[in-house]
């Protein structure tokens, strides 16, 4: 197990540059999750730790050694591949013992570290069969086989789970999770799922046209985001965003489009009539007297909760309650934001006001 | 729309059974039989027909011009004691067993090279297929003047060198001819390895590449776990394919030495052709292509056996 340091990477294709100087470090042990949208950089960072691209500028250390010019077999790294890159014509076993193989270990060896990585992932059954003869999810666990059996530093993940069904996705979350807990490797994980970031990460970092835009825990992220992209991102249903002005002379409150008054928990200093974005998350809508009015769209219940599209202002916004209340498309509630846990963004930068 | 909706719709016609003709028309097997049609007519008046009529000949005495009366196996009896034939037979193994190998070397070297990135790589693979798309008879042309006995560039520029003072007798001398053959049909064969092997090549995916590189894997650790074994089916059909073609070459050998000299280059294609069709024997020359169906059949049940599909290969389940 070893720590990992990004320090200051640039990444260029060509002269375009796709990272633009992205630092994370990450403690000994740690799961991080790399999450943000296609093309943020995310894949291309995690080849970059592999040894599967170049680093243009910067550097990354594993342990305590830079390895900006290491080979990729010699950082002791083991990569998950999101199409699995499992070798067709070996068996399980086979596949498991390839690394060991080429390393010259004797065939003692390599069975007893196959037999091993198999038992944690349950794969003794199926250790003749090929890769052909297997299922999404067995596949997927031989792919981390082949890199337990190695004992590396660092596992990198590159998202492992999108090629899977929706209900296996959840089961092999959960399982990673726990081999990780297990094994207590220091884990890469890159994923454009932020259900899958939040539900499995020590620290998720979000990144977004080659920047890193936050890092923190999944909590931190979701309660405090820095800025209206993170907010956007984490979270689902998505956070509602409103546009309008900081109305701070007497209680602070917020006049939303067409002159939709919100509750404001508190405005930030000297900003009366400051243009601002006003973010409030689904899940922190209540039904009150006092709530905005607005017209309900589409409902949709899901058993657990029941999410409501409603015209608030002339905006759409989404809210969702736990409680059964009875909707009916064209009604009108009253919706009304949990000041607390209102979020207030500059309208130019998007960076956090409150 | 809604007015639509409401409106009294037409009374429907009664159903009724399907007409015995109606059923037939529809049953899968007889509109497959109306579809394997022209295949089975191409096969029949233009493989099946020569072939059965290619062996029929050959137990006649026929010649051109005459139908010829039923002899039995006396045309094979006559080869087995020719010396002529035997010395072909040997020809025809050694032409096939050296150009396909060489072959094969050349083709996987070229395939690996063209699969690697590299500047100009469209343009590279297209000019290797040139020897493929120049018809046999001009690129047969081209090397008989190569190897000309007395204006061969060859001669010439080793002359021109000062390594040799006579010219080379390419055509003229037995070991010389064979080999320059063998490297005429080399030339030309290449591509269709080359080419075929590449997009053998490319199905293999990167990432099984990017993983043998994360399990240490060297370049030649590489070939031999992962580049290799996924192409074995594909090496299987296109040596399958070489091999036939070469033994049955004929243009190129009639083209650059007509079988000499001596007969050390005469394959039994060639030689049929001379005994048949310039020595007006069809019977013989029918006897001698016949011979050449046993060899051809080894090759293919050897390309079967080798094309038997693996156990870990996609498709058909067969654990």
């Amino acid at each position: 197990m070893s720590s990992v340091q990004i320090r200051d990477v640039r990444k260029s294709f060509g002269g375009f540059e796709v990272l633009h100087g992205v630092s994370i470090p990450i403690e000994d042990g740690a799961f991080v999750v790399l999450v943000g949208p296609s093309g943020c950089g995310k894949s291309t960072l995690l080849r970059m730790l592999a040894g599967l691209e170049n680093i243009t500028s910067g550097t990354i250390s594993i342990g305590d050694k830079v390895v900006n010019n290491v080979q990729p077999k010699e950082r002791d790294i083991a990569m998950v591949f999101q199409n699995y890159a499992l070798y067709p014509h070996m068996t399980v076993a086979d596949n498991m013992g390839f690394s060991l193989k080429l390393r010259g270990a004797s065939a003692d060896e390599i069975s007893t570290g196959v037999k091993r990585a198999a038992e944690i992932l349950a794969l003794t059954p199926l250790l003749d069969r090929y890769p052909r003869q297997l299922s999404g999810g067995q596949r997927q666990r031989v792919a981390m086989g082949r890199a337990i059996v190695r004992d590396p530093q660092v596992f990198l993940f590159d998202e492992p789970l999108s090629n899977l069904d929706a209900k296996l996705r959840v089961a092999m979350r959960t399982e990673i999770k726990e081999l990780h807990q297990r094994l207590k490797t220091t884990t890469v994980y890159v994923t454009h799922d932020q259900i899958e970031a939040m539900t499995m990460a020590d620290k998720i970092v979000v990144m977004h046209d080659g920047i890193v835009e936050q890092m923190g825990t999944p909590l931190e992220l979701y309660d405090r985001p820095d800025n209206q992209f993170v907010a956007g991102f984490i979270g689902s249903p998505s956070m509602n965003f409103l546009s309008g002005r900081v109305k701070s002379n007497g209680t602070a409150e917020f006049e939303g489009p067409n002159g939709v008054r919100l509750p404001l928990g508190s405005a930030p200093a000297n900003s009366e009539g400051r243009p601002a974005v006003y973010g409030i998350r689904p899940e922190h809508f209540t039904i009150a007297d006092d709530g905005a009015e607005a017209e309900i769209v589409v409902v949709e219940p899901t058993g657990s909760e029941t999410q409501v599209f409603a015209k608030l202002g002339g905006e759409q916004v989404v809210a969702v309650f736990r409680e059964r209340h009875q909707f009916n498309p064209g009604e009108k509630i009253r919706l009304k934001p949990d000041p607390a846990l209102v979020h207030l963004f500059d309208e130019t930068t998007g960076k956090r006001l409150n | 729309m809604a007015d639509i909706a409401v409106q009294q719709r037409a009374a429907r016609p009664p159903i009724r059974e399907a007409t015995a003709w109606q059923q037939v028309k529809s049953n899968r097997n007889f509109i497959a039989l109306w579809f394997m049609l022209p295949a089975m007519a191409f096969l029949i008046f233009f493989l099946a027909y020569p072939l059965g009529l290619g062996i029929w000949i050959s137990f006649t005495d026929a010649r051109i011009g005459r139908p010829g009366a039923f002899i039995g196996l006396e045309n094979y009896e006559w080869l087995w004691d020719d010396s002529i034939f035997w010395l072909s037979v040997f020809n025809t193994l050694l032409y096939t067993f050296v150009a396909s190998a060489i072959k094969f070397g050349i083709g996987l070297y070229l395939a690996l090279l063209l699969n690697e990135n590299m500047p100009f790589k469209a343009m590279l693979r297209a000019l290797v297929l040139i020897p493929f798309i120049v018809p046999t008879v001009l690129s047969a042309l081209a090397f008989w003047w190569i190897f000309d006995s007395q204006f061969s560039i060859i001669s010439w520029s080793l002359k021109e060198m000062g390594l040799i003072t006579e010219n080379i007798n390419f055509l003229g001398d037995v070991y010389w001819a064979r080999a320059c053959v063998i490297f005429a049909n080399i030339w030309r064969g290449v591509p269709f390895v080359a080419i075929t092997l590449l997009a053998g090549l490319q199905t293999v995916s990167p990432s099984l590449y990017e993983a043998a590189t994360l399990d240490g894997a060297t370049r030649w650790q590489m070939f031999r776990n992962i580049t290799y074994p996924l192409l074995t089916p594909i090496i299987a059909v296109v040596m399958t394919f070489s091999v036939l073609f070469t033994f049955t070459d004929f243009q190129l050998i009639w083209a650059m030495t007509r079988g000499g000299p001596v007969n050390s280059t005469h394959l039994m294609a060639t030689l049929s052709y001379q005994r048949a069709i310039i020595g007006g024997v069809l019977g013989e020359g029918a006897a001698i292509s016949n011979a050449m169906i046993p060899f051809l059949l080894a090759a293919i049940m050897v390309s079967w056996f080798g094309l038997q599909r693996r156990k870990w290969q996609q498709g058909e389940n067969n654990d």
